[in-house]
Protein backbone atom coordinates (compact mmCIF):
# COMPACT_ATOMS: atom_id res chain seq x y z
CA UNK A 1 0.00 0.00 0.00
CA UNK A 2 1.07 3.49 -0.62
CA UNK A 3 1.66 5.72 3.07
CA UNK A 4 3.31 9.18 4.36
CA UNK A 5 6.07 8.02 5.96
CA UNK A 6 8.78 10.01 8.55
CA UNK A 7 12.01 10.51 6.45
CA UNK A 8 14.05 12.07 9.05
CA UNK A 9 14.43 15.91 10.38
CA UNK A 10 12.13 18.33 8.27
CA UNK A 11 11.28 15.63 5.14
CA UNK A 12 8.30 12.97 4.81
CA UNK A 13 8.42 11.03 1.78
CA UNK A 14 4.80 8.60 0.37
CA UNK A 15 6.11 5.09 0.25
CA UNK A 16 5.24 1.68 -0.80
CA UNK A 17 5.10 -0.51 2.49
CA UNK A 18 3.88 -3.81 3.10
CA UNK A 19 -0.25 -4.02 4.03
CA UNK A 20 -0.97 -4.02 7.71
CA UNK A 21 -2.57 -7.34 8.97
CA UNK A 22 -3.80 -8.19 12.18
CA UNK A 23 -1.55 -8.51 15.19
CA UNK A 24 -3.39 -8.78 18.08
CA UNK A 25 -6.87 -10.92 18.16
CA UNK A 26 -8.95 -7.39 19.12
CA UNK A 27 -7.49 -5.88 16.13
CA UNK A 28 -9.39 -4.56 13.12
CA UNK A 29 -7.55 -3.50 9.86
CA UNK A 30 -9.58 -0.12 8.01
CA UNK A 31 -9.48 0.92 4.96
CA UNK A 32 -8.96 4.14 4.82
CA UNK A 33 -11.26 6.67 2.87
CA UNK A 34 -10.35 10.25 4.27
CA UNK A 35 -6.96 11.32 6.87
CA UNK A 36 -5.51 14.66 7.85
CA UNK A 37 -2.64 16.63 8.58
CA UNK A 38 -2.21 17.78 12.30
CA UNK A 39 -0.79 20.56 13.99
CA UNK A 40 1.10 17.41 16.15
CA UNK A 41 2.17 15.74 13.22
CA UNK A 42 4.54 19.09 12.63
CA UNK A 43 6.36 18.78 15.69
CA UNK A 44 6.99 15.32 14.83
CA UNK A 45 8.44 16.24 11.36
CA UNK A 46 10.37 19.14 13.09
CA UNK A 47 12.20 16.87 14.65
CA UNK A 48 11.06 17.65 18.86
CA UNK A 49 9.64 14.95 19.37
CA UNK A 50 12.27 12.00 20.10
CA UNK A 51 12.14 8.35 19.12
CA UNK A 52 10.98 9.40 15.61
CA UNK A 53 12.54 6.17 13.23
CA UNK A 54 13.08 6.59 9.37
CA UNK A 55 10.01 4.88 7.85
CA UNK A 56 7.53 5.60 10.48
CA UNK A 57 4.02 5.93 8.94
CA UNK A 58 2.66 8.99 9.67
CA UNK A 59 -1.01 9.99 10.70
CA UNK A 60 -3.33 9.82 13.58
CA UNK A 61 -6.60 11.66 12.26
CA UNK A 62 -8.14 8.80 10.08
CA UNK A 63 -11.90 7.51 8.94
CA UNK A 64 -12.33 4.49 6.87
CA UNK A 65 -14.45 1.12 6.04
CA UNK A 66 -13.75 -2.00 8.15
CA UNK A 67 -12.15 -4.34 5.88
CA UNK A 68 -10.86 -7.54 8.36
CA UNK A 69 -11.39 -7.92 12.30
CA UNK A 70 -9.61 -9.88 14.74
CA UNK A 71 -11.22 -13.19 16.34
CA UNK A 72 -11.58 -11.36 19.24
CA UNK A 73 -13.74 -8.19 18.26
CA UNK A 74 -17.35 -8.83 19.19
CA UNK A 75 -20.14 -8.77 16.40
CA UNK A 76 -22.03 -6.48 17.87
CA UNK A 77 -19.23 -4.07 18.25
CA UNK A 78 -17.74 -4.06 14.88
CA UNK A 79 -18.06 -5.73 11.63
CA UNK A 80 -16.86 -5.87 8.29
CA UNK A 81 -18.37 -3.58 6.00
CA UNK A 82 -18.98 -1.07 9.23
CA UNK A 83 -18.03 2.79 8.37
CA UNK A 84 -15.80 3.73 11.28
CA UNK A 85 -14.03 6.89 12.86
CA UNK A 86 -11.07 6.03 14.75
CA UNK A 87 -9.37 8.00 17.77
CA UNK A 88 -6.05 8.62 17.44
CA UNK A 89 -5.65 7.58 21.44
CA UNK A 90 -5.57 3.51 21.69
CA UNK A 91 -7.19 2.60 24.44
CA UNK A 92 -7.92 -1.28 25.94
CA UNK A 93 -11.29 -0.40 27.87
CA UNK A 94 -10.46 -2.61 30.72
CA UNK A 95 -7.89 -0.75 32.61
CA UNK A 96 -8.33 1.49 35.90
CA UNK A 97 -7.39 4.63 33.25
CA UNK A 98 -10.11 3.58 30.59
CA UNK A 99 -12.73 2.86 33.46
CA UNK A 100 -12.06 6.49 34.75
CA UNK A 101 -12.76 7.94 31.17
CA UNK A 102 -8.76 8.76 30.85
CA UNK A 103 -8.80 6.78 27.54
CA UNK A 104 -5.05 8.66 26.44
CA UNK A 105 -3.62 7.25 29.69
CA UNK A 106 -4.29 3.87 28.75
CA UNK A 107 -2.07 1.38 31.03
CA UNK A 108 -2.18 -1.13 28.71
CA UNK A 109 -2.03 -0.08 24.63
CA UNK A 110 1.64 1.29 24.77
CA UNK A 111 4.40 -1.61 24.05
CA UNK A 112 6.99 1.04 24.65
CA UNK A 113 5.47 2.39 28.52
CA UNK A 114 9.19 1.89 29.51
CA UNK A 115 10.61 4.39 26.96
CA UNK A 116 7.30 6.56 27.96
CA UNK A 117 7.80 5.76 31.65
CA UNK A 118 11.33 7.37 31.66
CA UNK A 119 10.20 10.42 29.61
CA UNK A 120 7.05 11.46 31.73
CA UNK A 121 7.36 9.52 34.79
CA UNK A 122 4.67 7.66 34.05
CA UNK A 123 3.18 5.72 30.68
CA UNK A 124 1.20 7.16 28.37
CA UNK A 125 -1.47 5.56 26.11
CA UNK A 126 -0.11 4.45 22.51
CA UNK A 127 -1.39 6.75 19.73
CA UNK A 128 -1.25 5.48 15.86
CA UNK A 129 1.61 6.91 13.95
CA UNK A 130 3.29 9.26 16.62
CA UNK A 131 6.55 8.17 17.70
CA UNK A 132 8.09 4.81 19.05
CA UNK A 133 7.84 6.68 22.72
CA UNK A 134 3.97 6.24 22.23
CA UNK A 135 3.90 2.72 21.07
CA UNK A 136 5.98 2.44 17.64
CA UNK A 137 2.10 1.98 16.03
CA UNK A 138 1.76 2.35 12.02
CA UNK A 139 -0.31 6.31 11.34
CA UNK A 140 -3.10 6.44 9.36
CA UNK A 141 -1.71 8.61 6.54
CA UNK A 142 -1.92 5.52 4.28
CA UNK A 143 -4.33 3.77 2.10
CA UNK A 144 -4.71 0.73 5.33
CA UNK A 145 -4.29 0.77 9.38
CA UNK A 146 -4.39 -1.77 11.70
CA UNK A 147 -6.80 -0.75 15.09
CA UNK A 148 -5.83 -2.39 18.08
CA UNK A 149 -8.95 -2.78 20.55
CA UNK A 150 -11.50 -2.09 17.43
CA UNK A 151 -14.11 -3.03 20.14
CA UNK A 152 -13.29 0.09 22.24
CA UNK A 153 -12.43 2.80 19.92
CA UNK A 154 -13.70 3.43 16.62
CA UNK A 155 -16.87 4.77 16.37
CA UNK A 156 -19.42 3.80 13.60
CA UNK A 157 -21.19 6.20 11.78
CA UNK A 158 -24.11 5.08 10.52
CA UNK A 159 -25.74 8.36 9.30
CA UNK A 160 -24.73 9.67 5.94
CA UNK A 161 -22.96 12.45 7.08
CA UNK A 162 -19.83 12.98 5.06
CA UNK A 163 -16.17 12.31 5.52
CA UNK A 164 -15.44 15.54 5.91
CA UNK A 165 -18.12 15.89 8.93
CA UNK A 166 -17.33 13.56 11.24
CA UNK A 167 -13.37 13.04 10.22
CA UNK A 168 -12.19 15.59 12.86
CA UNK A 169 -14.21 13.42 15.41
CA UNK A 170 -10.66 11.39 15.48
CA UNK A 171 -8.97 14.05 17.08
CA UNK A 172 -8.82 17.72 17.13
CA UNK A 173 -12.83 18.37 17.60
CA UNK A 174 -12.47 16.29 20.51
CA UNK A 175 -9.23 17.74 21.34
CA UNK A 176 -10.60 21.60 21.47
CA UNK A 177 -13.73 20.69 23.09
CA UNK A 178 -11.87 19.12 26.10
CA UNK A 179 -9.83 22.35 25.98
CA UNK A 180 -12.78 24.22 26.64
CA UNK A 181 -14.58 21.92 28.72
CA UNK A 182 -11.68 22.14 31.18
CA UNK A 183 -12.26 25.49 31.55
CA UNK A 184 -15.69 24.84 33.47
CA UNK A 185 -17.34 27.78 31.31
CA UNK A 186 -19.89 29.96 33.22
CA UNK A 187 -22.27 32.29 31.00
CA UNK A 188 -20.27 35.31 32.32
CA UNK A 189 -17.21 34.25 30.80
CA UNK A 190 -14.55 35.74 28.45
CA UNK A 191 -12.10 33.35 26.81
CA UNK A 192 -9.41 33.99 25.25
CA UNK A 193 -7.37 31.78 22.89
CA UNK A 194 -4.10 31.06 22.14
CA UNK A 195 -3.47 29.80 18.52
CA UNK A 196 -6.46 29.90 15.79
CA UNK A 197 -5.39 26.86 13.96
CA UNK A 198 -7.65 23.62 13.34
CA UNK A 199 -7.79 22.67 17.48
CA UNK A 200 -8.30 26.74 18.09
CA UNK A 201 -11.20 27.00 15.88
CA UNK A 202 -12.89 24.41 17.68
CA UNK A 203 -11.96 25.26 20.74
CA UNK A 204 -13.19 28.75 20.28
CA UNK A 205 -16.54 26.90 18.17
CA UNK A 206 -16.71 24.52 21.67
CA UNK A 207 -16.62 27.51 24.25
CA UNK A 208 -19.10 29.58 22.20
CA UNK A 209 -21.17 25.93 22.34
CA UNK A 210 -20.72 25.60 26.54
CA UNK A 211 -21.96 28.94 26.93
CA UNK A 212 -19.16 31.98 26.85
CA UNK A 213 -20.08 35.42 26.84
CA UNK A 214 -17.17 36.39 24.09
CA UNK A 215 -14.45 34.36 22.88
CA UNK A 216 -11.25 36.02 21.70
CA UNK A 217 -8.69 34.60 19.40
CA UNK A 218 -5.38 35.40 19.24
CA UNK A 219 -2.68 34.28 16.46
CA UNK A 220 -0.32 36.03 13.62
CA UNK A 221 -1.70 34.96 10.69
CA UNK A 222 -4.22 37.54 9.27
CA UNK A 223 -5.87 34.37 7.14
CA UNK A 224 -6.88 32.82 10.40
CA UNK A 225 -8.06 35.33 12.53
CA UNK A 226 -10.45 36.26 9.79
CA UNK A 227 -11.75 32.43 9.71
CA UNK A 228 -12.09 32.86 13.41
CA UNK A 229 -13.48 36.33 13.33
CA UNK A 230 -16.11 34.60 10.47
CA UNK A 231 -17.13 32.37 13.20
CA UNK A 232 -18.34 35.44 15.53
CA UNK A 233 -15.10 35.03 17.72
CA UNK A 234 -12.92 38.44 18.56
CA UNK A 235 -9.70 38.51 16.99
CA UNK A 236 -6.42 39.96 18.45
CA UNK A 237 -3.36 39.50 16.42
CA UNK A 238 0.00 39.10 18.06
CA UNK A 239 1.73 41.09 15.26
CA UNK A 240 0.12 44.28 15.58
CA UNK A 241 -0.75 44.71 19.41
CA UNK A 242 0.56 44.06 22.66
CA UNK A 243 -1.62 41.13 23.98
CA UNK A 244 -2.20 41.69 26.89
CA UNK A 245 -3.16 45.05 27.39
CA UNK A 246 -5.69 44.24 24.11
CA UNK A 247 -7.09 41.53 26.56
CA UNK A 248 -7.23 44.12 29.79
CA UNK A 249 -9.37 46.52 26.97
CA UNK A 250 -11.73 43.53 25.90
CA UNK A 251 -12.94 43.06 29.69
CA UNK A 252 -12.96 45.79 31.72
CA UNK A 253 -9.53 45.55 32.75
CA UNK A 254 -10.03 42.07 34.33
CA UNK A 255 -8.30 39.89 31.82
CA UNK A 256 -9.80 36.81 30.32
CA UNK A 257 -11.50 34.01 33.16
CA UNK A 258 -10.38 31.18 31.46
CA UNK A 259 -7.61 30.98 28.70
CA UNK A 260 -7.19 27.94 26.41
CA UNK A 261 -3.25 27.45 25.11
CA UNK A 262 -3.96 25.57 21.49
CA UNK A 263 -0.65 26.05 20.65
CA UNK A 264 2.04 23.90 22.19
CA UNK A 265 5.87 23.72 21.86
CA UNK A 266 6.80 25.47 18.91
CA UNK A 267 5.03 28.90 19.29
CA UNK A 268 5.99 32.17 17.82
CA UNK A 269 7.04 35.20 19.93
CA UNK A 270 5.73 38.61 19.10
CA UNK A 271 9.30 40.01 20.68
CA UNK A 272 11.95 38.65 18.78
CA UNK A 273 14.81 38.38 21.84
CA UNK A 274 12.47 36.31 23.66
CA UNK A 275 11.63 33.87 20.41
CA UNK A 276 15.44 33.80 20.52
CA UNK A 277 16.23 32.57 23.50
CA UNK A 278 13.98 29.84 23.34
CA UNK A 279 14.78 28.98 20.27
CA UNK A 280 18.75 28.93 20.69
CA UNK A 281 18.03 26.63 24.01
CA UNK A 282 15.54 24.45 22.38
CA UNK A 283 18.17 24.05 19.22
CA UNK A 284 20.88 22.88 21.87
CA UNK A 285 18.51 20.80 23.63
CA UNK A 286 18.49 22.90 27.25
CA UNK A 287 14.54 22.86 26.77
CA UNK A 288 12.80 21.00 24.29
CA UNK A 289 9.72 23.83 24.34
CA UNK A 290 9.02 27.08 23.17
CA UNK A 291 6.64 28.04 25.95
CA UNK A 292 5.62 31.61 24.77
CA UNK A 293 1.80 30.99 24.49
CA UNK A 294 1.72 29.31 28.21
CA UNK A 295 3.58 32.04 29.91
CA UNK A 296 0.96 34.69 28.38
CA UNK A 297 -1.93 32.91 28.98
CA UNK A 298 -0.91 32.64 32.56
CA UNK A 299 -0.06 36.12 32.80
CA UNK A 300 -3.10 37.41 31.17
CA UNK A 301 -5.87 35.41 32.96
CA UNK A 302 -7.67 36.78 35.66
CA UNK A 303 -7.11 36.20 39.11
CA UNK A 304 -8.81 32.31 39.90
CA UNK A 305 -9.08 32.15 36.75
CA UNK A 306 -8.17 28.60 34.71
CA UNK A 307 -6.17 28.19 32.16
CA UNK A 308 -6.27 25.07 29.74
CA UNK A 309 -3.55 23.29 28.09
CA UNK A 310 -4.61 21.29 24.90
CA UNK A 311 -1.30 22.16 22.78
CA UNK A 312 1.43 19.34 23.07
CA UNK A 313 4.27 19.67 24.82
CA UNK A 314 6.98 16.74 24.93
CA UNK A 315 9.65 17.77 27.35
CA UNK A 316 10.21 20.12 29.49
CA UNK A 317 10.55 23.93 29.52
CA UNK A 318 11.82 26.87 31.64
CA UNK A 319 11.09 30.44 32.42
CA UNK A 320 7.47 28.89 33.69
CA UNK A 321 5.73 31.77 35.71
CA UNK A 322 4.99 29.79 38.95
CA UNK A 323 4.55 33.42 40.81
CA UNK A 324 1.82 34.40 38.69
CA UNK A 325 0.44 30.71 38.87
CA UNK A 326 0.96 30.45 42.19
CA UNK A 327 -0.03 34.02 44.08
CA UNK A 328 -2.86 34.61 41.60
CA UNK A 329 -4.59 31.36 42.34
CA UNK A 330 -4.91 30.12 38.80
CA UNK A 331 -5.79 26.74 37.71
CA UNK A 332 -3.75 24.58 35.15
CA UNK A 333 -5.27 21.92 33.86
CA UNK A 334 -3.97 20.36 30.67
CA UNK A 335 -4.39 16.60 29.02
CA UNK A 336 -3.98 14.29 25.88
CA UNK A 337 -7.63 14.42 24.58
CA UNK A 338 -9.44 11.45 25.95
CA UNK A 339 -10.98 11.47 22.44
CA UNK A 340 -13.16 7.91 23.48
CA UNK A 341 -14.88 9.78 25.66
CA UNK A 342 -16.54 12.86 23.16
CA UNK A 343 -17.01 11.05 19.98
CA UNK A 344 -20.49 10.33 20.35
CA UNK A 345 -21.85 13.27 22.03
CA UNK A 346 -19.88 15.57 19.91
CA UNK A 347 -21.24 13.41 16.91
CA UNK A 348 -24.68 14.77 17.90
CA UNK A 349 -23.69 18.24 17.99
CA UNK A 350 -22.57 17.90 14.44
CA UNK A 351 -25.90 15.99 13.70
CA UNK A 352 -28.18 18.97 15.05
CA UNK A 353 -25.91 21.11 13.15
CA UNK A 354 -24.67 23.07 16.37
CA UNK A 355 -20.85 22.56 15.42
CA UNK A 356 -19.74 22.33 11.30
CA UNK A 357 -16.22 20.74 11.38
CA UNK A 358 -15.95 21.43 7.52
CA UNK A 359 -15.74 25.34 8.23
CA UNK A 360 -11.35 24.66 8.60
CA UNK A 361 -10.59 22.77 5.65
CA UNK A 362 -9.26 24.50 2.94
CA UNK A 363 -6.99 21.88 1.36
CA UNK A 364 -8.12 18.43 -0.04
CA UNK A 365 -5.09 16.67 -1.32
CA UNK A 366 -4.86 13.25 -2.71
CA UNK A 367 -2.34 10.85 -0.76
CA UNK A 368 0.76 11.11 -2.80
CA UNK A 369 0.78 14.45 -2.38
CA UNK A 370 1.09 14.34 1.15
CA UNK A 371 4.74 16.27 1.42
CA UNK A 372 3.14 18.90 -0.64
CA UNK A 373 0.15 19.09 2.21
CA UNK A 374 3.04 19.21 5.05
CA UNK A 375 4.57 22.05 3.61
CA UNK A 376 1.76 24.19 2.66
CA UNK A 377 0.51 23.65 6.27
CA UNK A 378 3.74 24.39 7.96
CA UNK A 379 4.15 27.28 6.10
CA UNK A 380 1.02 28.53 6.07
CA UNK A 381 1.01 29.05 2.44
CA UNK A 382 -1.96 29.12 0.40
CA UNK A 383 -4.01 30.10 3.72
CA UNK A 384 -3.86 27.12 4.46
CA UNK A 385 -5.53 25.91 7.61
CA UNK A 386 -6.32 22.00 7.88
CA UNK A 387 -5.09 19.15 4.91
CA UNK A 388 -7.74 16.33 4.07
CA UNK A 389 -6.03 13.95 2.62
CA UNK A 390 -7.46 11.26 0.17
CA UNK A 391 -5.80 7.68 -0.42
CA UNK B 1 20.94 -9.85 43.47
CA UNK B 2 17.31 -8.89 45.02
CA UNK B 3 14.56 -7.33 42.27
CA UNK B 4 11.25 -5.66 43.14
CA UNK B 5 8.80 -4.74 41.54
CA UNK B 6 4.97 -4.48 41.97
CA UNK B 7 1.84 -3.21 39.34
CA UNK B 8 -1.80 -2.93 40.12
CA UNK B 9 -4.15 -5.15 37.95
CA UNK B 10 -7.79 -4.80 37.22
CA UNK B 11 -8.80 -8.07 38.46
CA UNK B 12 -9.66 -9.53 42.07
CA UNK B 13 -6.40 -11.25 44.11
CA UNK B 14 -7.68 -14.64 43.69
CA UNK B 15 -7.82 -14.37 40.10
CA UNK B 16 -4.61 -13.10 39.22
CA UNK B 17 -3.16 -15.57 42.38
CA UNK B 18 -5.17 -18.52 40.31
CA UNK B 19 -3.01 -16.83 36.95
CA UNK B 20 0.11 -17.00 38.63
CA UNK B 21 -0.45 -20.24 40.70
CA UNK B 22 -0.75 -22.14 36.98
CA UNK B 23 3.18 -22.04 36.47
CA UNK B 24 2.79 -22.80 33.01
CA UNK B 25 1.32 -19.43 31.93
CA UNK B 26 5.07 -17.48 33.46
CA UNK B 27 6.52 -17.50 30.21
CA UNK B 28 3.42 -15.49 28.40
CA UNK B 29 4.78 -12.61 30.05
CA UNK B 30 7.91 -13.53 31.80
CA UNK B 31 10.67 -12.72 28.95
CA UNK B 32 13.27 -15.10 30.35
CA UNK B 33 11.06 -18.31 30.94
CA UNK B 34 10.84 -20.44 27.92
CA UNK B 35 8.64 -23.49 29.80
CA UNK B 36 7.31 -24.16 33.18
CA UNK B 37 5.98 -27.54 33.94
CA UNK B 38 3.97 -28.83 37.19
CA UNK B 39 5.62 -31.33 38.42
CA UNK B 40 3.80 -31.85 41.82
CA UNK B 41 1.26 -30.71 44.13
CA UNK B 42 4.37 -27.74 45.24
CA UNK B 43 7.19 -28.72 42.48
CA UNK B 44 7.68 -27.26 39.37
CA UNK B 45 10.34 -27.69 36.41
CA UNK B 46 11.62 -24.63 34.91
CA UNK B 47 13.12 -23.70 31.93
CA UNK B 48 14.96 -20.53 30.60
CA UNK B 49 14.63 -18.78 27.19
CA UNK B 50 18.09 -17.58 25.02
CA UNK B 51 18.37 -14.41 26.88
CA UNK B 52 19.09 -16.31 29.86
CA UNK B 53 21.84 -18.10 28.24
CA UNK B 54 20.77 -21.93 26.82
CA UNK B 55 20.12 -24.97 28.34
CA UNK B 56 19.74 -23.57 31.69
CA UNK B 57 16.58 -25.92 33.79
CA UNK B 58 16.05 -25.97 37.05
CA UNK B 59 13.39 -27.54 39.51
CA UNK B 60 11.76 -25.51 42.37
CA UNK B 61 9.06 -25.97 45.46
CA UNK B 62 6.93 -23.87 46.56
CA UNK B 63 8.04 -23.12 50.10
CA UNK B 64 5.10 -20.95 51.45
CA UNK B 65 1.49 -20.20 50.20
CA UNK B 66 -1.28 -18.42 51.45
CA UNK B 67 -4.07 -18.97 48.23
CA UNK B 68 -5.32 -15.99 46.97
CA UNK B 69 -2.51 -13.87 48.84
CA UNK B 70 1.05 -15.15 48.51
CA UNK B 71 3.49 -17.76 47.11
CA UNK B 72 7.16 -18.18 47.73
CA UNK B 73 9.22 -20.35 46.17
CA UNK B 74 12.57 -21.32 45.56
CA UNK B 75 15.36 -23.54 43.18
CA UNK B 76 16.25 -26.92 44.35
CA UNK B 77 19.88 -27.43 45.21
CA UNK B 78 21.55 -28.41 42.00
CA UNK B 79 20.26 -24.96 39.93
CA UNK B 80 22.59 -23.68 37.93
CA UNK B 81 21.32 -20.00 38.66
CA UNK B 82 19.87 -20.36 42.45
CA UNK B 83 17.16 -18.09 42.31
CA UNK B 84 13.98 -17.68 44.83
CA UNK B 85 11.20 -15.54 44.19
CA UNK B 86 7.86 -14.45 46.63
CA UNK B 87 5.02 -12.72 45.04
CA UNK B 88 1.70 -11.06 47.18
CA UNK B 89 -2.02 -10.26 46.02
CA UNK B 90 -3.08 -7.06 47.70
CA UNK B 91 -6.26 -5.75 47.64
CA UNK B 92 -6.23 -2.56 45.77
CA UNK B 93 -7.51 0.50 48.07
CA UNK B 94 -10.31 0.70 45.00
CA UNK B 95 -12.32 -2.51 46.07
CA UNK B 96 -11.54 -4.21 42.63
CA UNK B 97 -7.97 -4.09 41.78
CA UNK B 98 -5.13 -6.63 43.20
CA UNK B 99 -1.64 -5.01 44.07
CA UNK B 100 0.79 -7.46 42.59
CA UNK B 101 4.21 -7.31 44.69
CA UNK B 102 7.02 -9.43 43.69
CA UNK B 103 10.30 -10.18 45.19
CA UNK B 104 12.96 -11.75 42.76
CA UNK B 105 16.05 -12.48 43.96
CA UNK B 106 19.20 -14.35 42.10
CA UNK B 107 22.58 -15.97 43.15
CA UNK B 108 24.88 -15.08 39.86
CA UNK B 109 27.42 -17.83 39.51
CA UNK B 110 30.80 -17.20 37.43
CA UNK B 111 31.10 -18.68 34.09
CA UNK B 112 29.49 -18.32 30.89
CA UNK B 113 25.66 -19.05 32.65
CA UNK B 114 26.97 -15.88 34.88
CA UNK B 115 27.57 -13.79 32.39
CA UNK B 116 24.53 -14.18 30.36
CA UNK B 117 22.36 -13.62 33.01
CA UNK B 118 24.40 -10.44 33.81
CA UNK B 119 23.79 -9.41 30.10
CA UNK B 120 20.24 -9.92 30.16
CA UNK B 121 20.08 -7.52 33.77
CA UNK B 122 22.12 -5.22 32.24
CA UNK B 123 22.34 -1.77 34.03
CA UNK B 124 19.01 -1.26 34.78
CA UNK B 125 18.13 -4.79 36.27
CA UNK B 126 14.57 -3.87 37.45
CA UNK B 127 13.28 -2.60 33.88
CA UNK B 128 13.05 -6.59 33.32
CA UNK B 129 10.88 -7.05 35.67
CA UNK B 130 9.13 -3.95 35.38
CA UNK B 131 7.98 -5.02 31.80
CA UNK B 132 7.86 -8.98 32.72
CA UNK B 133 4.46 -7.16 34.89
CA UNK B 134 3.87 -4.77 32.06
CA UNK B 135 2.81 -7.60 30.36
CA UNK B 136 1.29 -9.33 33.02
CA UNK B 137 -1.30 -6.60 33.10
CA UNK B 138 -2.27 -6.60 29.84
CA UNK B 139 -2.72 -10.43 29.38
CA UNK B 140 -5.00 -10.59 32.43
CA UNK B 141 -6.91 -7.15 31.42
CA UNK B 142 -6.95 -7.52 27.69
CA UNK B 143 -6.27 -11.28 27.16
CA UNK B 144 -3.10 -10.75 25.38
CA UNK B 145 0.69 -9.17 25.52
CA UNK B 146 0.45 -5.74 23.16
CA UNK B 147 2.53 -5.81 20.09
CA UNK B 148 2.55 -2.83 17.78
CA UNK B 149 4.41 -2.30 14.33
CA UNK B 150 7.69 -1.14 16.22
CA UNK B 151 7.41 -3.26 18.88
CA UNK B 152 5.57 -6.73 17.68
CA UNK B 153 7.44 -9.17 19.23
CA UNK B 154 5.74 -9.45 22.37
CA UNK B 155 7.82 -10.57 24.97
CA UNK B 156 10.62 -10.99 22.83
CA UNK B 157 10.76 -7.34 22.06
CA UNK B 158 14.34 -6.59 23.98
CA UNK B 159 15.04 -3.71 22.23
CA UNK B 160 13.72 -0.09 23.49
CA UNK B 161 15.21 2.07 20.54
CA UNK B 162 15.85 2.15 17.84
CA UNK B 163 13.06 -0.59 17.19
CA UNK B 164 11.77 -1.43 13.57
CA UNK B 165 9.86 1.14 11.78
CA UNK B 166 6.32 1.67 13.04
CA UNK B 167 4.97 0.34 9.37
CA UNK B 168 3.31 -2.74 8.75
CA UNK B 169 5.25 -6.28 8.95
CA UNK B 170 6.22 -8.25 5.55
CA UNK B 171 4.86 -11.74 5.24
CA UNK B 172 8.31 -12.60 6.21
CA UNK B 173 8.44 -11.04 9.18
CA UNK B 174 4.84 -12.06 9.91
CA UNK B 175 5.73 -15.61 9.92
CA UNK B 176 8.18 -15.71 12.93
CA UNK B 177 5.52 -14.71 15.13
CA UNK B 178 5.04 -12.80 18.24
CA UNK B 179 6.13 -15.02 21.73
CA UNK B 180 8.48 -18.30 22.73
Amino acid sequence: MRANTWAGRNKVEVRDVPDPKILNKRDAIVRITSTAICGSDLHLVDGYVPTMQNGDVMGHEFMGEVVEVGSGVPGDKLRVGDRVVVPFPIACGACAACAAELYSCCENSNPNAGIAEKMFGHPVAGIFGYSHLTGGFAGGQAQYARVPFADVGPLKIESDLTDEQVLFLSDILPTGYMGAEMCDIQPSDVVAVWGAGPVGQFAMDSARVLGAAKVIAIDKEPYRLQMAERAGHTPVNFEEVDVRSRLLELTGGRGPDKCIDAVGMEASHGAAHIHAYDRIKQAVRSETERPHALRQAIMSCRSGGVVSVIGVYGGFLDKFPAGAWMNRSLTLRTGQCHVQRYMRPLLQRIESGEIDPTRIITHTLPLDEAERGFEIFKNKQDNCEKVVLKP
Amino acid sequence: MELTAATTIRKPPSEVYRFWRSWENLPTFMAHLEEVRTTGDRTSHWVAGAPFGKDVEWDAEIVDEAPGEKIAWRSTSDADVPNAGTVRFVPAPDGVSTEVQVVLTYDIPGGAVGKAVAKYFGEEPHQQLDDDLRRLKQVLETGEVVRSDGAPWGKRARKEFPQRPAQPLSDSELAKGADQ
